[in-house]
């Protein structure tokens, strides 16, 4: 049975949680971010001890094995050296036919690197916090991306640390371009709660010819995301709307459950 | 009020929402996070009083939501919720029965996710939910469910290592024991 300090406890609970329910929305993530900053002396912690694994399976690494793997880097960064190398020709070729046809002139991306600190503790949010913020000069709404391709957004900023929002995140929806014939264009949406591998391709035209295996990149409309990031491939497609729009599963080209380190794009 | 038990549960909670966040291997193996916010409640609500169920609720909502995209303040009084309701009723539960913990947490495991997400629609905010979600929740729920007793046995350990337990006067008296003779 409820008795008096159940009572005044429920009462303070309920005026407690409709006051913070009810913050704006600026002050509501200035105490997010108050709040979250308790938690500063467990990062150091918790990269500390993640430190230590690596250096401990370091140890356990046989000198042979360390050497092949140098051997390959060795190659691999040769092989991306004389791609740079072209990649700058072309690049340089691009801007000055650019400039003769009076086009925009193209800016090569600015890359910031940042970890991947902490990730959504619930089940229904694709979320990730990395360790750079406002200090660092992040803002809302740079993309962030991987070697592999794009990951997402940042969402909030805080001081050191910031949220980035995810593919397949119902509040990150992406203009994206079908790399086919007709380029056919539509929204990168929500994926299901259980698979995050695979997100929705939506608002296509009813006769966008996809085929699995077609590779979709940013469209560039929108004007948070610059054009060409890979996003992934297309895997399947249905007619939806009684045949009016199709709809497209793509599966994502970077692994959203295995993220440690991305890159933030800035503009 | 034991106020050594209860900074022992706080500290919990703030552990196990960093853990949360900052440790995958669950989430890795099953597809599904474990909440342990929910066990934790379970063992306040049964072995300390209503202010400990309060901070518990308040602090560890909050805390979860800083580092989550949920509205702030969603998580508090669905956790006060299950905490009260098990307060309530705390004279009719065989508190110290593995079994009763079982299914407490496997109950307020289930509930907790259930309210939180009724909570961020009413909120006007759209999260990720579908049919996965209730084999999601499933899983959070089996997993509180094994987590409860686990922090019963270790709030008990904590309490029989650390606090201070007042030796308890006996009744025996000498001088009014009654000797037995043929």
């Amino acid at each position: 049975m409820l008795r008096r300090p159940h009572y005044i406890a429920l009462g303070l609970v309920v005026l407690l949680t409709l006051i913070i329910l009810n913050l704006p929305s600026r002050t509501a993530a200035r105490f997010k971010l108050g709040i979250g900053s308790v938690f500063l002396p467990l990062f150091g912690l918790a990269s500390s001890a993640h430190q230590l694994a690596v250096a401990a399976g370091d140890t356990v690494m046989p000198r042979s094995e360390l050497l092949k793997q140098l051997e390959n880097v060795r190659q691999e960064n040769q092989q991306l050296r004389i791609q740079a190398m072209q990649t700058e020709g072309a690049f340089r070729e691009n801007t000055r036919l650019r400039q003769l046809l009076g086009w925009q002139r193209q800016t090569p991306w600015k890359l910031k690197l940042a970890k991947v600190v902490l990730r959504e503790p619930s089940n229904w949010w694709r979320t990730v916090q990395i360790d750079l913020g406002s200090r660092d000069g992040l803002q809302v709404n740079q993309p962030v991306l991987t070697a592999e391709g794009l990951v997402g957004r940042v969402s909030s900023v805080g001081l050191t640390r910031s949220q980035v929002l995810l593919l397949g995140d119902p509040d990150c929806r992406v203009s994206a371009q079908v790399e086919n014939e007709a380029h056919d264009s539509g929204i990168i949406g929500a994926s299901g709660p259980l698979n995050s591998e695979f997100v929705q391709m939506g608002y296509l035209s009813g006769n966008a010819s996809l085929k699995p295996g077609q590779s979709v990149r940013t469209s560039g409309n929108g004007g948070i995301y610059p054009p060409n990031i890979p996003i992934g491939t297309v895997v399947d497609s249905q007619t939806v709307e009684y045949g009016l729009a199709t709809a497209a599963r793509v599966k994502l080209a970077a692994n959203l459950n295995a993220l440690e380190e991305v890159w933030v794009m800035f503009r | 009020m034991n106020w050594l038990n209860t900074l022992f549960i706080l500290v919990t909670a703030f552990l196990a929402v960093f853990w949360e966040a900052a440790f995958n291997g669950v989430r890795h193996l099953i597809g599904t996070q474990i909440d342990l916010l929910p066990p934790l409640m379970v063992y306040a609500s049964l072995c300390t009083g209503i202010t400990t169920v309060a901070m518990l609720a308040i602090l560890g909502g909050l805390w979860f939501d800083c580092l989550s995209a949920n509205p702030l303040g969603v998580s508090v009084l669905p956790l006060f919720f299950i905490g009260l309701v098990i307060h309530i009723k705390r004279d009719l539960i065989l508190r110290n029965e593995a079994f009763a913990q079982l299914v407490l947490g496997l109950a307020a495991s289930a509930a907790a996710p259930v309210m939180t997400l009724l909570l961020v629609l009413t909120t006007h905010h759209t999260p990720l939910i579908g049919w996965g979600t209730l084999w999601q929740i499933s899983l959070m729920s089996v997993g509180g469910a094994i987590a409860t007793p686990l922090s019963f046995a270790l709030f008990g350990w904590l309490n029989r290592t650390l606090v201070h337990h007042r030796a308890t006067e006996t009744s025996f008296r000498a001088d009014r024991e009654i000797r037995r003779g043929r």
